[in-house]
Parts: structure tokens; sequence; C-alpha cells
């Protein structure tokens, strides 16, 4: 009987070490200021990418039509949004990949997305609690983005900014009016904020990526969106009859390429296409 | 062939029809920024409307067949993000090819601004009077902040009882 294959044959190595230059192939590093650009570009980018996907998952199972179709329109926004800031991204890298590359052909551990985005649909209330939360969190973002000293970056977000405060006029619309509802409506929107609530620390941390692109006044300072995130977001649960966390504790690691395993479920069903038949198009 | 005067393309381009709503030509709805002759090419800048507005490849496309149906070979469009667009843009014209068409066009100065503006029309009883593109009654509701486009509302009139869309303002 044939014996197994030695695995530490220089062979085998040499193998390895081919297919492992196939996977990355071997790029000139960018410069380390374009490198922090780049990463903060994706974190934006990789966040609006998920959270549309995730959204797009409700298109026809919605509990009302109007709402399938707002959760549609919203998810269209974050795409068309995901385009422009991955587009800036791939421009900045300078490696000749197109924001199709990014979105299609990176995995898990290169997405830079928030934990919060990949979390599952659950719900109803517990999708517009999700939602809210985010969308409290991109308003602040993008008013801050908009008065980048990178005029790229400024124009993305003051087109991005107008349409997110539909978003966050209809989520806190709705999170009123659900939190304040029916015994039933409260108990779901309640146990949304208990399930949601430490994932929402991650958009306020900030690494030395994030200090430095705010230093030079590309994006602004995590930590500064902080209050007036909260201020948002306590106003309207106090509206909405629903109780404001006091726990600091946060999910972290999704800025950094370390994801649940939520992230991989949502990767296999929106990059399916690409990776069976590359290159197809319309 | 002597080139084609500037005005003569935007008479042209005033011909286009956006692709979701027909009745508005691209120049009513204010997306064309610039047109300008480049050496012997016709550069047209445009602007998207929503950054995910699916329309605006075929709005490109049908910028360059209709140019190129008058003859022009050397064409670039440009997209141009800034100064982000507005439904301020959309012409007097627009807005009353709009309402004929049963749209209720956009009242400007209430693009939403997030939250609060929201909530304190809310709270004080102000909404947004939006009159019925059909019957001109002001006695409607808004059903839904999204409608069948990423630019319209859903709106219900209650005399009439039509619902219709009302072209939201941004």
């Amino acid at each position: 009987m044939p014996s197994l294959p030695d695995m530490n044959t220089p062979e085998v190595a040499e193998l390895a070490r081919m297919q492992g230059a196939h996977a990355h192939p071997p790029v000139p590093a960018p410069d380390a200021g374009e490198q922090a650009l780049f990463e903060c570009l994706l974190r934006i980018g990789d966040s609006t990418l998920v959270l549309g996907h995730r959204v797009s998952e409700w298109c026809g199972h919605s509990p009302a039509l109007e709402e399938d179709i707002a959760l549609a329109n919203v998810a269209l926004d974050l795409i068309g949004q995901t385009q422009n800031w991955l587009a800036l991204a791939a421009e900045v890298e300078g490696q000749d990949r197109s924001a199709d590359d990014l979105a299609y052909l990176r995995d898990a551990w290169d997405f830079r997305n928030l934990l919060l985005v990949e979390r599952p649909n659950g719900d109803f209330g517990h999708t517009l609690m999700r939602q809210f939360l985010f969308d409290a969190w991109h308003h602040e973002f993008l008013k801050g983005a908009a008065a980048s000293t990178d005029p790229r970056v400024a124009e993305i977000a003051a087109k991005a900014a107008k349409e997110v405060a539909y978003h966050l006029e209809r989520t806190s619309d709705l999170i009123v009016r659900l939190g304040d509802g029916t015994a039933e409506s409260h108990r779901r929107m309640a146990a949304a904020v208990e399930a949601l609530w430490s994932y929402t620390g991650e958009m306020f941390l900030a690494d030395a990526k994030d200090a430095e692109i705010a230093a030079r006044g590309i994006l602004p300072d995590p930590a500064s969106l902080r209050e007036p995130w909260l201020a948002t977001v306590g106003a309207v649960f106090a509206e909405a009859t629903l109780a404001l966390p006091d726990s600091a504790f946060a999910h972290k690691g999704g800025k950094q390429g370390i994801h649940t395993e939520h992230l991989g479920y949502i990767l296999a069903e929106m990059q399916f296409l690409q990776r069976a038949y590359p290159g197809a198009s319309w | 062939m002597a080139a084609p005067s500037i005005a003569q393309v935007w008479d042209w381009l005033a011909e286009v029809p956006d692709p979701e709503i027909p009745v508005l030509s691209l120049t009513d709805l204010g997306i064309i920024r610039d047109v300008a002759w480049q050496d012997d090419t016709l550069v047209v800048k445009v602007t998207p409307t929503y950054s995910g507005c699916p329309a605006t490849s075929i709005i490109n496309l049908d910028i360059e067949t209709a140019l190129r149906g008058h003859g022009i070979d050397k064409l670039r469009l440009e997209r141009q993000m800034s100064p982000p667009w507005t439904t301020d843009w959309i012409t007097p014209e627009g807005r009353d090819k709009l309402r004929g068409y049963g749209i209720a066009p956009p009242v400007d100065g209430t693009a939403a601004d997030g939250v609060l503006a929201g909530r304190i029309a809310r709270l004080g009883g102000h909404n947004l009077t939006i009159a019925c593109p059909r019957c001109g009654s002001t006695n409607t509701e808004k059903i839904s902040q999204f409608g069948s486009t990423p630019c319209k509302a859903s709106y219900r009139c209650k005399d009439c009882l039509e619902p219709f869309d009302y072209f939201k303002c941004l």
C-alpha cells in the first residue's frame, strides 16, 4: 500500500509557496500615508457595501409593500455610495483594481466594515434598529467628511449626506412608532437595542490609521462623533419609550479585518457570480 | 462640416428624455452641468441625481446615442459630483411637466436634514403640504418616504383618494 506523501518535502513546500504567490501577487507597498487613507476608505466603503447587501436581503420579504420599496431604496443608496467610496479607495491604492474588484474579489479578512452592519437581519424591528443606530452615526460621519481637506472625499460625502438625511428621518420615525407602539412592538424594539448595543461602540474607536487620517483633516475623528450620535439616539429613544443602555462594552475588530462568522456567508452570496464566472458582465 | 454651436448642443440635449420619467428632458432635470468644445472633442459634464440611481448609465448611453445621431463623433462624457445635484435645478417647465404627468413637483427648501427637522415638524403638526397633482387638493398624506424610485416619495390624496408620487426635495 503506497504511503501518504510527506507533506514536508521541498516540492510540497514549493507548491504551497507558489499557490500563495498566486493568491496574492506581490505588489509594491504604497507609502504609509496612502495606505492609511486606503484603509479608512475601505472602512466606510465596506460598511455601506455590507449593510446595503444586508438590507437588500429584505427585497420581496418586507411586512408591507411600502416598506419593501423603502428598504430596497435605502440599499440602492448605500450601494451607490459604496461605488463612489471603493472607486476612490482603488484610485488611492493605485494597483489597477476597480471598485468591483474590491467588492467581489477580496476575502473576509480583507474587509474593513463595522461589525454592526454584518449582524443578521433578525425581524423587521431588529433590521430597523440596526439601520437607525448606523444612520445616526453615518449622518454625523458624512457631515464631518463633507468638510474634508481632500476634495475627492468631500464631494462623495456631500452627496451621500443628502441621501442619508432621508434614511435617518425614516428610521427615527419608525423607531418612535414601533418603540411607542403596541406591547409586542415595544418588546421587539427593546430586544433589538439589547442585542445590538454592544456593536455600536466600534464606530467611535480610533486606531493609528484613523488618528492619522483625522489629523490630516481627511475624515472626522471617530471619537468626536460619539456625543452627537448619542444626542440623536437619546432623543429618539426618549420619544420611543426605549431605555438607553449604560453599558460601554464594545465588540471590535471589524475595522482591522477580524469579523464574525456572518460576513463569510454574506460574501459567499454576494461574490458567487464573480467567483464562479470571473469577469462576467451585463 | 463646421462644429455645431454649444447652443445647438443644448437644444439637442433638451430633447433627450430622462429614462425613468420620460416627460422630463435631461436639461429639465438639471443634470447637464456643462457643455464645451475641447479642441475637436465635445465634453459634456453630467451630475448623478442619487449616488445609486440605476438610470445613470442609461442616461449616459442616451446622451451618447443622441449626440452621435447628430453627427458628433468625438465625444467625452464626464461625471461631475460637485456641487451635488439638487431638485432646485429642476426647471419651472420641468415642474409643470411633472405635475401634468401625475407627479407632484418638489417643494424647494424642504430637503431632509436629518432627524431633528423631521421630528420637530411632526411634533408641531407641520407636515409638508403637498398638492395632489390630479385634483389639486392639499388634503394629502405621506404613505412612505421612499417611492417607486429613490427620488420619489409615496403620497395619497384624501379627497380624490388617488395615490401619487411626490418628487422629493433633495
